[in-house]
């Protein structure tokens, strides 16, 4: 756990060193989640070195994920507390956000439904 | 003393310490997910949706600061840096899925981007907005942190595209499903891709709880599309506008 702890942190770190040091525009989290997918993907070949390593840091991070949505409480307590700076446009702002989410939703995943389903017709023709 | 005044000067004391607040986050959290489990994952029973509204009322109620409620629920806020990271495992374990539909995955990225910036930004010019109020809508559907410096880039309002952003993500996560069904798209990737898309960490946390599959495609479109978004909106922008 504890180690885990620490290579998690220690990618997050690493994200963020990345992002001032370049200035990108991608948060250092972000980076950090590559650089240790890559890790994973390239260097921790299931040797059997490693694979104490992995079960630990896999059991770690799903007990964070598993939490994910406690996680935004916070910010979501700032977005009531701070509604009123949306003034006049509050209603056009929902109204907007609302449709503009869904149909952004729906238009994802029909494309991508699309998309998978024409990759199976092909495979199956082949 | 009397009772009252003890009362009062021990609620002075530990409403000024993180303890408090923590304490409180933790506990509308608790019974947010317990009345989401209670209703069988139920989207509109959304865990940070009521959690948010016990905390809010709470400190509407008592007439505390944001600020003060902030000093002590920071230190759960500080843990979606690494939960980021650690989104990094669920992704590895489904590496072999995601290598199968790379090619779907490329192309619903550079489909959906255009689609979700110029959605609002029409929107948004239909609803008469002015033009800073647009721009600073336009990256609400990427996580925060990007959508706040694509913001600041464009000439909008950071602190209000965060509000924006949290809005979206609740928004799509408590919706979300809704609108999915009634389109019949069925295929979980898809399902949980255009929730990353269209509603970043909340709508993945809302996928993750329900289907693995579609947690990892959320959590996967939730960083390409804030990636893709970052490289797109100056180049949509300037053709737009």
């Amino acid at each position: 756990m504890l180690r885990s702890l620490f290579i998690i942190f220690f990618f997050q770190l690493l994200g963020e060193a990345i992002q001032k040091f370049f200035e990108i525009n991608i948060p250092g989290p972000v980076i950090g989640l590559v650089l240790l997918l890559l890790v994973f993907i390239f260097f921790l070949k299931s040797s059997s070195q490693f694979k104490k390593i992995k079960k630990d840091i896999s059991n770690t991070s799903h007990q964070i994920i598993n939490y994910l949505s406690l996680l935004f409480v916070p910010i979501g307590v700032g977005v009531v507390m701070h509604i009123n700076y949306l003034g006049d446009n509050l209603f056009k702002i929902l109204a907007i956000i609302i449709i503009g989410t869904l149909a952004t939703l729906v238009f994802t995943a029909f494309v991508m439904e699309k998309i998978i389903n024409s990759e199976k017709k092909n495979v199956k023709r082949r | 003393m009397s009772k009252e005044d003890k009362l009062y000067k021990i609620w002075v004391y530990l409403q000024a310490e993180p303890l408090f607040w923590i304490t409180l986050t933790l506990g509308a959290f608790l019974v947010g997910d317990y009345l989401y489990k209670k209703s069988k994952l139920n989207p509109l029973v959304n865990p940070v949706a009521i959690s948010i509204l016990i905390v809010s009322t709470v400190l509407l109620t008592l007439d505390v600061s944001y600020d003060r409620y902030f000093n002590g629920a920071k230190f759960i806020h500080f843990m979606l840096g690494p939960a980021t990271v650690a989104l990094a495992i669920p992704i590895y374990e489904k590496k072999d899925l995601i290598f199968k539909e790379i090619k779907p995955i490329i192309f619903s990225i550079l489909f959906a981007i255009p689609f979700a910036i110029l959605i609002t930004y029409y929107l948004a010019s239909f609803f008469n907005l002015d033009k800073e109020i647009i721009l600073t809508m336009i990256p609400r559907n990427v996580t925060a942190p990007i959508a706040m410096g694509i913001a600041e880039l464009i000439g909008g309002i950071p602190s209000l595209t965060a509000i924006i952003t949290i809005i979206t993500g609740i928004v799509g996560a408590s919706l979300g499903t809704f609108a999915l069904n009634i389109f019949k798209i069925k295929d979980m990737s898809a399902r949980g891709f255009g929730f990353g898309v269209a509603s970043h960490g909340i709508g993945t946390a809302r996928a993750m709880s329900k289907n693995k599959t579609a947690g990892v495609f959320a959590a996967l479109a939730m960083g390409l599309s804030g990636i893709a978004t970052s490289i797109f909106v100056i180049i949509i922008l300037k053709i737009v506008i």
